[in-house]
């Protein structure tokens, strides 16, 4: 059906400002934060490299605001709430616009999110042409406008992502039972000053003594030893992690006295990879790319497996979830070939969830979010077969969705949860 | 001895409840609050009071959430607060339907317990019923009144509120009975709630209905009764419904500590407000500057003459709209001698006739009428029964009455009750059109219920908040969740006045940002007109001025530019030798007489709903018609029309097969209507009969409703439930469907994905139908690119059937053949359309969308109205190949959208060939395109024009958009 070979090419492409990758150290980078305490030691790492970035942090409606102004109407919300970031700090004046550019990931996937670098661009149009947007993906999109990525770079994104992953597991398993108010917060601080500096000091990837540090600074907080719901979050990458994107869960449900169970971010990196694998398995495509990530996946996953251990070898955290054990909880709900958004991660997570312990689940998800019908709302009923514990409540976020009904709905799970507990 | 008090705090009422120790109820209430939730709490604590001095007390609600928070009340969430009431009072139901202001709740008790409320997109609540009321013009108990004596029932789409307004509005403008509508209202809120809440699980058993709408409304408890098949032993609907959960709060008491009611009331009327509410910048900050802006404005306006003086010629103009009738006499120099403003009250004709008696009882002899003009949503049905000289899409009605008070205006923007309507204006000429769609709708009718809801006339609402010190931010999507941000607001403690500033607000940047889209002022234009009934609301027209950061102008007859501008096109064109307008004299006036019927036209499988005016000299009037064998009239033989070909073409495709290895069922639905030729390929060649899905309708829709998981999935996406049934019922061996997440590489794009809705559809249907299995659903992980890998995959899917290898190549290779020879007929039949069109001097619509789009239960008839209209249409698929390959500025990684941007392309290149595009509500993917497409389209000079289609069974608005469509071309090319 192709005849396309012999047409000629239209160019409607508009000319967009181009990040100066040699003036790099010129430039104040924004990035938006997702996950506050995993970007602060990324930023950290990769501003070694002359990168100054800076994670924003502006929140509140005139954040939503300038997203609605610049975002059209159907586009998901975490594309509304990081241009809307973005706006409000260039318009705040804080930063030179001449001298400042915005950071994105990418995974370059079948989803809408895939394309948030050009709806970036447009809402940057009118006012703020001169600020390039970077990317940063591994799908090889955008060529040359993003951040260099080399091996070494790599790496620390790695390490960064695996201590953040676990202070964040080790912070919401020790936050809510500490004994002296403000204890989990200093040892969180401690850890991340710590971990600075041993990206000082070039000792970043001695994982295992950094880990170690990691779990023993929260083992040492004081807890009261009283139980408390355990809420398990899950769905899509952007709502499930950001405070922004998702009304501050993890603040309400701790307020509610309940332990917040937050996935890890490798986890979502690892189903990266392994959708890749797969496309290569079923359909053949891009072999040699697959024979590349099958050594990294291998790495991380050794990675991964070696953490958990140390994990359950301290004893006092219940470990993350393992890769290969979430494909295959995976497979008892849907095929692993829905690789779209968060795909199969999505029920994944809850079956994992369910099986320790965390029948409580809230799934997350933008409002009218393409792939969540199939893989979140459209998974529920079968996890709940698999499960019939679960306790899964969907919650959409949107501009518009007050908090009012979602915490009432969440707040209905809970009373269900409660009175199981019972 | 303290008793037990629970109170519910909703979204609009407040219902308290006394318990003593022993469970008898004392005292129970349901008062609306009017948004004042403290006064109304503290009001019902005073009426308590002589039962006991001690209470325990619990709180529960959605709005009585933040009012436990801030006055340190016990909370129990209502739907457990009703579940442990349930269990104790009735133990023997199974389940409880409950309605609520803005909730809905389902409650199953037995058969494994389960609690659900509706998702935030939801149309069938209290609210939702209110809104339906005020729109027939009814209270809800005379709404509830009518409805006992319908006589059939409309298709109400129930997901959304506009949409509802949407189906209804054409209904009522079509002269369809009021209780009909008002059952249907009824059953779309029955629909809503067995298929959004239960979503699969049947609701039988003994079951409660509770909450205020169940308990007051017959005619709802009635259509509930008869959906869920219940008798009257099975229905419940308890004495204290209306107060249900403010019974389990009270029960839910009995753990709390006892209180003195003094100490209660002390902490509810000390609960503070919220500081974490957005608040804007007050409209007017003093009395001059509020003088100064009325002053300006009062200088546009139209001079009057008196109709009882005058004598001479005389133009009439008439705007039959959705809410409103106005109409308007004017003098050849553009004097006003008779205009009228009124609320339709769902009889629109009514009006006109009574308003035309009095025109002619005021004119005498001395005014001679020489031409009549209709516009509007009633234009046809107006011009029809009235014998009027002409009519014209509203659109251009409004343009001309834009360009009397401004010659220079470059954007006209009309909100008016339901719509918005805004247009650019390039060189005299309409240049583009936005219409508001389902989620940005809010315009003036919101404000107009919301103030009713409050209690009060939308004229001193509205003017409550030209002085707001205050004014709420409340978002712009849509009106229910324009509902819940003001049920937070009055959380938060906002006032009423400050709520009434931060809805005329709200109702304008919903207009700005969503339907016009303007990232900055300087885009819409320097000459501004802003017109439409909202804007005479000088807080919606302040809040108008101060987004936009420019002056404006009002005419003071703002309502009335549908009618004059219509007045005005009558005066332009009526020839200088034609004296008298042919509409209805005097004389026939005093015997005019019509009766409704409405019918189902039987013409094809569109089954429209056809309402006919039989007036009294023998006339009649047809409308509700999609095609014109609803008319009476014969489609032409061989239509300029590809999307009838494609579907006739592909519904042909399946042949009878003797002794078959086994039947295969194919859903014609999402991926199937682009790969239906490659599959029934494949499938025949192995030796199997292809047996399709039912054709979809709105039955077929039904049928599968309750398998639906996700409500804001797209409507193609929800049929295909639908067509699953049908094959399940059919018997048939199997069902296959292939998860794709690639398509077929047309090597003009990125990358080449389905949408993951497309790709992955399979995957929800087993999850969430009982009776799919792997079995009986075979659903092949494929990529129709690599042959190797697809027969593999296939070879594995079909295992029990033992096919070698080497047939499934052969039948993967005969499919491919298949879907080939089939694209190039599309093409072929493409360049005839073309060719054609260019013989008979026709202009070419490319209908350009998705596969499925062919679909007449999807696309609603948009392919039919346009041959009506007189144009030629294609598809993007069959011309997209003639297009230049295109880079764009997004991410173009999706085979059919890399489509789109190729038909657009084509068209650019031809004069007489347009776009319009069919988005899916709901297709988050659209959402990139759609800018893309326009992109391409206005570079070139060439209109975009864009609908939006779903459940919505209705063209009306689509008919708006398309002749406004047509009027701009025809401008364009006169000059």
């Amino acid at each position: 059906m192709s005849t396309a070979t012999q047409k000629k090419t239209v160019d409607l492409t508009e000319q967009y400002a181009k990040f100066p990758d040699e003036r790099r150290g010129e430039y104040t980078i924004l990035v938006p934060d997702m996950l506050p305490w995993h970007f602060e030691l990324l930023i950290y790492a990769v501003g070694r490299r002359g990168y100054h970035m800076e994670m924003l942090q502006n929140h509140g409606r005139q954040v939503i605001d300038e997203g609605l102004k610049h975002v059209h109407n159907d586009t998901c919300f975490p594309a509304l709430c990081i241009i809307g970031q973005y706006l409000d700090a260039l318009k705040s004046g804080k930063y030179d616009p001449d001298k400042t550019a915005v950071l994105i990931t990418q995974s370059g996937g079948g989803c809408r999110a895939s394309n948030y670098v050009p709806l970036i661009r447009k809402a940057l149009k009118a006012e703020f042409p001169q600020v390039p947007v970077l990317s940063l993906n591994l799908a090889g999109l955008e060529r040359g406008n993003g951040i260099k990525l080399d091996l070494s770079l790599l790496l620390d994104i790695a390490y960064g992502i695996f201590y953040g992953d676990l202070i964040m597991t080790c912070f919401n398993q020790t936050a809510p039972y500490e004994a002296h108010t403000g204890d989990s917060v200093a040892a969180r601080d401690r850890c991340m000053a710590a971990l600075k500096a041993t990206i000082d000091r070039k000792k970043f990837h001695k994982w295992k003594r950094n880990a170690q540090f990691i779990l023993q600074t929260f083992a040492a907080v004081s807890t009261t030893g009283e139980k408390k719901i355990k809420v398990g979050i899950v769905g899509e990458i952007y709502v499930k992690y950001s405070p922004l994107g998702n009304s501050d869960l993890e603040k309400f449900l701790l307020s509610e006295g309940c332990e917040p169970v937050v996935p890890a971010l490798m986890d979502f990196m690892l189903y990266c990879i392994v959708n890749n694998l797969n496309d290569a398995k079923l359909y053949g495509r891009h072999r040699t790319r697959a024979l590349f990530l099958r050594i990294v996946y291998a790495y991380l996953r050794r990675r991964q497996k070696k953490l958990i251990a140390l994990m359950k070898k301290q004893g006092r955290f219940e470990p993350m979830h393992e890769i290969e054990h979430l494909r295959k909880c995976a497979d008892k709900v849907l095929n692993q070939g829905v690789k779209m958004g968060e795909g199969w991660l999505i029920p994944a997570e809850m079956a994992a969830l369910c099986e320790t312990g965390t029948e409580n689940i809230v799934c997350t998800q933008p409002f009218g979010c393409l792939p969540n019908h199939i893989a979140g709302k459209g998974a529920v009923r079968t996890v709940k077969k698999l499960y019939p514990e679960a306790n899964i409540v969907p919650v959409d976020y949107d501009p518009s969705a007050t908090r009012v009904n979602q915490e009432n709905r969440i707040k209905l799970m809970l009373a269900q949860a409660r009175e199981k507990q019972e | 001895m303290a008793k037990l008090l629970g109170i519910d705090v909703g979204s609009t009422t407040v219902k308290a409840c006394v318990m003593d120790e022993r469970g008898e109820i004392l005292y129970s209430s349901y008062v609306r609050h009017f948004s004042r939730v403290k006064e109304c709490v503290l009001a019902e604590l005073e009426k308590i009071r002589p039962l006991s001095a001690r209470f325990q007390v619990c709180v529960t609600g959605s709005a009585g959430l933040g009012l436990a928070q801030r006055g340190d009340l016990p909370f129990v969430q209502e739907v457990q607060a009703a579940y442990g009431a349930i269990k104790k009072l009735y133990p023997d139901a199974d389940a409880a339907v409950e309605l609520g202001g803005e909730d809905a709740k389902i409650i199953f008790v037995t058969g494994g317990a389960e609690q659900r409320m509706n998702g935030s997109c939801a149309g069938g609540t209290g609210a939702f019923i209110d809104q339906m009321a005020t729109l027939l013009n009814l209270t809800v108990d005379e709404m509830d009144e009518l409805s006992l004596q319908a006589e059939k029932i409309y298709p109400i789409a129930s997901r959304c509120g506009v949409f509802a307004k949407s189906d209804i509005q054409p209904l009522l403008n079509q002269g369809a009975k009021k209780s009909d509508i008002a059952a249907s209202i009824f059953q779309a809120v029955v629909d809503q709630t067995v298929s959004g809440l239960a979503q699969g699980r049947r609701i039988k058993g003994k079951v409660l209905f509770l909450g205020g709408p169940l308990h007051f409304l017959k005619g709802l408890r009635r259509a509930f009764q008869k959906t869920l098949g219940l008798d009257d032993e099975h229905a419940i609907f308890p004495e204290n419904g209306p107060c249900f959960m403010s019974v389990g709060a009270a029960l839910h008491a009995a753990t709390e500590k006892e209180e003195e009611l003094d100490a209660i009331a002390a902490r509810i009327s000390s609960a503070s407000a919220g500081e974490n509410i957005a608040v804007g910048k007050p409209l007017f900050s003093s009395q001059q500057e509020y003088s100064d802006f009325i002053g300006r404005h009062m200088r546009s306006d139209l001079q009057f003459e008196n109709i009882l003086k005058y004598e001479g010629d005389a133009y009439l103009g008439i705007d039959s709209g959705s809410t409103t009738t106005k109409l308007m006499l004017i003098t050849p120099d553009n004097k006003i001698l008779y205009s009228s403003y009124q609320t339709n009250n769902g009889q629109p004709l009514d009006i006109v006739t009574n308003k035309l008696r009095e025109i002619y009882y005021l004119a005498g002899n001395r005014v001679i009428i020489r031409g009549a003009c209709v516009t509007g949503y009633g234009e046809d049905m107006m011009k029809a029964a009235l014998k009027l000289d002409f009519g014209i899409v509203e659109t251009m009605a409004h343009f001309k009455a834009a360009l009397h008070f401004n010659p220079d205006v470059d954007f006209i923007i009309d909100i008016g009750g339901q719509d918005i309507k805004c247009f650019k204006v390039k060189n005299r000429a309409i240049d583009s059109i936005m219409l508001n769609e389902a989620c940005s709708s809010g315009c003036g009718s919101f404000i107009q219920t919301f103030a009713k809801a409050m209690g009060m006339e939308i004229e001193p609402f509205s003017r409550l908040g030209l002085f707001a010190k205050h004014p709420v931010e409340l978002g712009s999507r849509c009106t229910v969740f324009m509902n819940s941000s003001v049920k937070q607001a009055q959380k938060e403690g906002a006032t009423i006045e400050d709520i009434s500033a931060g809805l005329s607000a709200s109702i304008v940047k919903n207009a700005i940002y969503k339907v016009i889209r303007a990232r900055t002022s300087d885009e819409l234009g320097k000459h501004i007109v802003v017109q439409g009934g909202t804007f005479l609301n000088d807080a919606v027209l302040r809040s108008f001025e101060l987004e936009m950061g420019r002056e404006v102008i009002r005419p003071a007859i703002a309502g009335l530019m549908g009618a004059f501008g219509a007045a005005l096109y009558a005066k332009e064109n009526t020839a200088a030798d034609k004296l008298i307008s042919a509409m209805v004299t005097e004389a026939e006036l005093q015997n005019f007489r019509y009766t409704s019927k409405s019918v189902t036209c039987g013409g094809c499988t569109s089954k429209c709903s056809v309402n006919i005016l039989t007036f009294a000299d023998g006339r009649r009037f047809i409308s509700g018609n999609k095609c014109e064998r609803g008319a009476g009239m014969k489609p032409a033989a061989n239509p300029l029309d590809l999307y009838r070909y494609k579907y006739e073409a592909l519904l042909s495709l399946p042949r009878p097969m003797n002794a078959p290895r086994a039947r295969v069922g194919l859903p014609l639905q999402l991926l199937m209507y682009e790969q239906l030729p490659l599959w029934t390929g494949f499938f025949e060649t192995c030796g199997f009969e292809v047996v399709l899905s039912d054709r979809s309708s709105r039955e077929l829709y039904f049928r599968g409703q309750h398998t639906v998981a996700s409500d804001t999935a797209c409507y193609p996406a929800k049929l295909m439930h639908g067509h699953i049934e049908s094959l399940l019922d059919k018997g048939v061996d199997f069902i296959f469907y292939p998860c794709e997440s690639y398509n077929l590489d047309e090597h003009d794009s990125v990358n080449h994905f389905n949408c993951p809705v497309v790709a992955y559809y399979p995957e929800l249907l087993k999850a969430n139908n009982e009776r799919l299995t792997d079995d009986n659903l075979v659903m092949p992980y494929i990529d129709p690119n690599s042959e190797k890998t697809t027969v593999k995959a296939l070879c594995r899917a079909l295992k029990r059937y033992r096919l070698s290898a080497s047939l499934v190549k052969r039948a993967f290779r005969e499919g491919m053949r298949r879907m080939e020879a089939y694209h190039v007929a599309v093409v072929e039949e493409g360049k005839r359309v073309v060719a054609e069109a260019e013989r008979e001097g026709k202009q070419v619509v490319i209908l350009a969308g998705r596969p499925y789009h062919v679909d007449p239960e999807i696309n609603h008839g948009v392919n039919k109205l346009l041959t009506s209209l007189g144009l030629a249409v294609l598809s993007e698929d069959a011309v997209f190949e003639e297009g230049n390959l295109v880079k764009v500025n997004v991410l173009n990684q999706w085979t059919y959208h890399a489509r789109l941007y190729r038909a657009a392309e084509y068209a650019t290149r031809h004069k007489n060939i347009n776009l319009v595009q069919l988005v899916s509500f709901g297709c988050g993917i659209d959402a990139i395109t759609t800018d893309e497409v326009r992109a391409i389209l206005e570079g070139c000079g060439k209109l975009y024009t864009q609908i939006k289609i779903d459940e919505i069974n209705n063209l009306g608005v689509v008919k708006i958009r398309l002749r406004s469509m047509l009027a701009a071309i025809e401008e364009q090319s006169r000059r």
